[in-house]
């Protein structure tokens, strides 16, 4: 690895990475002192340096192009390239948000479409492409169910139930909702346990929020019957949409009783995460939610495409339309793709996972030895025998020059491995990967070591947390003394 | 060609049996069981797959149809802008080491999107004056209302004071955050005295019609009743104006789209995050900081994640999981490649500009400058008829006018001009307004 260094570390003062154009009007007058700036300190590197930098930073960084990258519930297939190109065409790329709406009718036209779409593979009657992120889109939802409970006089439904399997984005988003929790218990199938269910499901109930597939993995089979329950005792059924990878043209959520769901076009519409961001999480519904999706739509009428606000509107989310450039390249994906192509999709991705579960189950305690879906959870229940931790083997993975599962989520699963291998991955890449795994079953047990001070290869080695959290460093500071020196 | 092969799924049928027979299934069907049978669907109607080739084509076509402002001469802003993105910015974040990665939640392989975060963060701070940034928020609206729920929870009010010449579309979003969590926002006049139950008051300087506000005496209001200041700031302004650290802010939010980000009709863009630093642990979103490895050389990982939804769940401050990492990368690189002298000097030109634009079409027959205070890149002229029949007129000679806020201020349009529009441009637009 190169010596670490920072921008000010190679700022000197007089150099800039960019050229701008002089100045074509003449000068007016400067507003009154009092408004202006003293002093702006920025680092001053040359175009050269600053590609240089970014260059040796990008090689210390792992992405899908890089390797394998079984990240569970993350959905991390492989990005098609070409559809990187699309939002730079001028025609999306240089288009002002405000601009007429008459100037506008492609974008229009592409959100309009990605709606319909959007609508066909759930199984829903209404669309909105404004969330930015799959969190973004459960605001949307739970705000709607709120509103829409709130209309029918029906005030007293504060809470919201939530399974043990489910993402942190799920609680979280209550509490911004000023709903109350209420925790539903997985049976030991992993499914939704009925009994806890019939419990606690009554009338101040406003929505179970449901993943489907679980972060288990696993389909629950008992849809039908948490559909009915919830719905009989005046509840609404809410999806977390994240793991549809796996459903599509197989079920749509629609049909299996969900009145909202959300989806990660991040993640199984493949555009690529950016490393956190941006993503785009629209909000599907049946009809009865409709008029509450968030501000604006885009409706159709003789032929032309206009932002509309929804009669029962939550609101405005973002401020403009969403992000339309992610939607662009998750448009060109299901296009790519048809019907057809997204359910091989689906497939695919259900025998990649169910494939590493078999080669793997005999090496790692499988907590729900079933069919699974996109994923499969394994704990590590055997190797931590040997003191060997869900973590120490994430990290030993590193050294394989993979990218590890996702660690310790979700929490139902003791030291749970999150395995989502995705469809884009070949049968030899999986072989890879399983061998890697066995290895690192193998050295648990002779080798223990070896796996708590992994990874041993990486850029750097493990970080130390605590310290980030216990002193904070969270900027470098110049000052305009500093860059003269 | 077989339209069932993909070049985005790399296994082959014989692939496919292999791995059904280890599984022990005899069908790809067996392992969909436990979804209802009447529920399982074997038909979905989307239109028919085309190639790359194909639909680049159809998309290319799609994107013609748009008024690109490539080929029109724009005037319009209003919380988008369109500004120079230095190329240096697209071939960096093109990297798809960046770009094809996840969260970085395995540090050891994640320092290039890590380090660049705190560069970001540095950068933000060194802009803003401000002493703590967060990784980024989805965009500047929602930015403005995390931050006026961060400011309910530090300061255990639940009222939110909003500036009347807040951009009326942050006021939308702002009421959606805040409301929803059974909190109350009011949007109030300038000259409105503050009550003792308001956790905060936001403030957009340069506001919504473009002009500078008296920040100070907002400043002073809110912290009279002990209140958080909130400021609505626009990043290429602080090349020129004093920063919200400089006049008492503690929450400093913004739209990063100005800092090398497309406009892309409306998105991805950017919310620029930050505050003071006893606020740290209520900061709400992604914070990277600087540790050392088992080494001991220097490294990067998230941190104070107990704010944060995947470890405090129902007592996280807010629900953002992922947000725009890459837009906050191509934040950074333009920063670092314009630096303080072609920052300050974008801020001029647009500053330069702007006032010759204004005084030009204020001097035509009917047209008027609408505010009298100092502004910066945008302003509000009052024409002698309504906007949209002007900007038919302008849109005719390839020119998107400014932006009708007639249901605001009667004939009102609100002008933007950045360094983007040439004199050239600016001529010719006065040229058909004094003709029309």
């Amino acid at each position: 690895m190169s010596k670490h260094y920072l921008l000010p570390d190679i700022s000197k003062p007089g150099k800039i990475g960019c050229s701008l154009p002089e100045l074509d009007v003449p000068l007016s007058e400067l507003p009154p002192e009092n408004l202006l700036r003293k002093e702006l300190e920025l680092p001053e590197v040359s175009e050269g340096e600053l590609v240089r930098y970014f260059i040796t930073l990008s090689k210390m960084n792992y992405g899908v192009d890089t390797g394998f990258y079984p990240l569970g519930s993350c959905t991390m297939k492989y990005n098609p390239k070409w559809h990187e190109d699309l939002p730079k065409f001028p025609g999306f790329a240089s288009t002002h948000p405000l601009q007429p709406e008459d100037t506008a009718q492609g974008a229009l036209q592409l959100m309009f479409e990605m709606q319909e779409y959007l609508a066909e593979i759930t199984g829903m009657d209404a669309v909105s492409v404004i969330p930015m992120a799959g969190a973004h889109g459960e605001l949307a939802s739970q705000l709607m169910i709120k509103a829409y409970h709130y209309e029918r006089g029906d005030k007293d439904r504060r809470k919201i139930l939530l399974t043990d399997s489910s993402h942190g984005t799920n609680p979280a988003t209550a509490s911004m909702c000023r709903f109350e929790i209420g925790m539903i218990s997985s049976d030991s199938e992993g499914n939704v346990d009925m009994k806890s269910l019939n419990t606690v499901m009554d009338d101040s109930v406003a929505a179970l929020t449901l993943t489907l597939p679980t972060t288990l993995g696993l389909f629950d089979p008992h849809i039908t019957e948490i559909s009915e329950l919830v719905h009989k005792r005046g509840g609404l059924l809410l999806g977390d949409g994240a793991n549809l990878n796996s459903l599509i043209g197989y079920a749509k959520f629609g049909d299996l009783g969900f009145d909202c769901i959300m989806v990660n076009l991040h993640k199984t519409f493949s555009t690529p995460h950016g490393g956190g961001g941006p993503g785009s999480g629209p909000v599907c519904t049946k009809q009865k939610l409709a008029e509450f999706l968030p501000t604006p739509l885009v409706a159709c009428e003789d032929g032309r495409y206009r932002l509309v606000a929804p009669v029962k509107s939550i609101g405005r989310i973002g401020g403009f339309h969403g992000n339309f450039g992610v939607l662009v390249k998750a448009y060109a994906y299901i296009r790519s793709l048809g019907a057809e192509g997204l359910k091989q999709v689906a497939q695919d991705a259900v025998i990649n996972a169910n494939y590493v579960k078999e080669k793997l189950k005999a090496h790692y305690y499988l907590p729900y030895d079933r069919t699974c879906m996109h994923e499969v959870v394994f704990s590590h229940k055997r190797q931590a025998a040997k003191g060997v931790n869900a973590m120490d083997i994430a990290k030993r993975l590193l050294d394989y020059g993979l990218h590890p599962p996702t660690v310790h989520f979700p929490l139902v699963v003791d030291g749970a491995l999150m395995i989502e291998p995705t469809e884009t991955e070949s049968k030899a890449t999986l072989d890879e990967f399983i061998q890697a795994m066995i290895e690192i079953a193998k050295e648990a047990k002779s080798d223990p070591d070896i796996l708590h001070s992994a990874p041993h290869n990486t850029p750097v080695r493990r970080l130390d947390s605590a310290r980030a959290a216990r002193q904070p460093d969270l900027r470098w500071q110049i000052s305009g003394m500093e860059t003269e020196k | 060609m077989n339209s069932m092969l993909s070049p985005y799924l790399p296994n082959t049928d014989a692939d496919r049996r292999a791995m059904l027979s280890e599984i022990g299934a005899d069908s790809v069907d067996e392992l969909f069981q436990d979804i209802p049978e009447k529920l399982r669907h074997t038909h979905f109607s989307l239109p028919a797959p085309l190639s790359e080739l194909e639909l680049k084509r159809e998309l290319r076509q799609l994107a013609d149809s748009n008024a690109n402002l490539e080929d029109y001469a724009c005037f319009l802003g209003a919380g988008s802008y369109r500004h120079f993105v230095p190329s240096v910015v697209d071939h960096i974040i093109g990297r798809s080491e960046f770009y094809t990665a996840y969260t970085p939640y395995q540090a050891e392989v994640s320092q290039g999107t890590l380090q660049p975060v705190y560069e970001y963060q540095s950068l933000v701070c060194q802009l803003t004056g401000m002493e703590v940034s967060n990784a980024g928020m989805y965009d500047g609206s929602t930015a403005a209302a995390e931050a006026a729920v961060m400011a309910c929870i530090v300061s255990k009010r639940n009222k939110v004071a909003v500036l009347n010449t807040v951009n009326p579309t942050y006021r939308e979003v702002i009421a959606t955050y805040v409301e929803g969590r059974d909190l109350a926002v009011e949007t109030i006049e300038p000259d409105a005295s503050l009550s003792a139950d308001y956790a905060c008051l936001l403030v957009q300087q340069p506001n919504f019609f473009g002009c500078l506000e008296k920040i100070e005496t907002y400043v002073q209001k809110v912290h009279d009743t002990g209140g958080l200041f909130i400021s609505i700031f626009d990043p290429i302004s602080l090349g020129m104006f004093r920063p919200p650290g400089d006049y008492g802010a503690d929450i400093a939010v913004a739209e990063g789209q100005p800092l090398g980000i497309p406009l892309c009709f409306g998105g991805p863009y950017l919310g620029v995050f930050a505050c003071r630093k006893e606020y740290v642990r209520y900061i709400p979103g992604r914070l990277v900081g600087k540790t050392v490895d088992v080494e001991g050389r220097p490294g990067y990982v998230m941190t104070m994640v107990t704010r944060e939804q995947y470890i405090r769940r129902e007592r996280a401050i807010s629900n953002i999981c992922t947000s725009e990492a890459l837009m906050a990368l191509a934040a950074g690189v333009y920063l670092a490649a314009v630096s303080k002298r072609g920052l300050r000097h974008v801020a001029e030109l647009c500053y330069h500009k702007a006032h010759y634009t204004a005084r030009a079409i204020s001097t035509l027959k009917g047209y008027s400058l609408v505010f009298e205070e100092p502004f910066f890149k945008e302003f509000v002229i009052g024409c002698p008829r309504a906007p949209a029949k002007i900007n038919e007129v302008l849109l005719r000679e390839k020119i998107i006018g400014g932006l009708d806020i007639s249901h605001l201020i009667d004939n009102g349009m609100l002008f933007c001009v950045t360094e983007m529009n040439t004199k050239q441009e600016i001529d010719r637009l006065v040229e058909i307004l004094s003709a029309s």
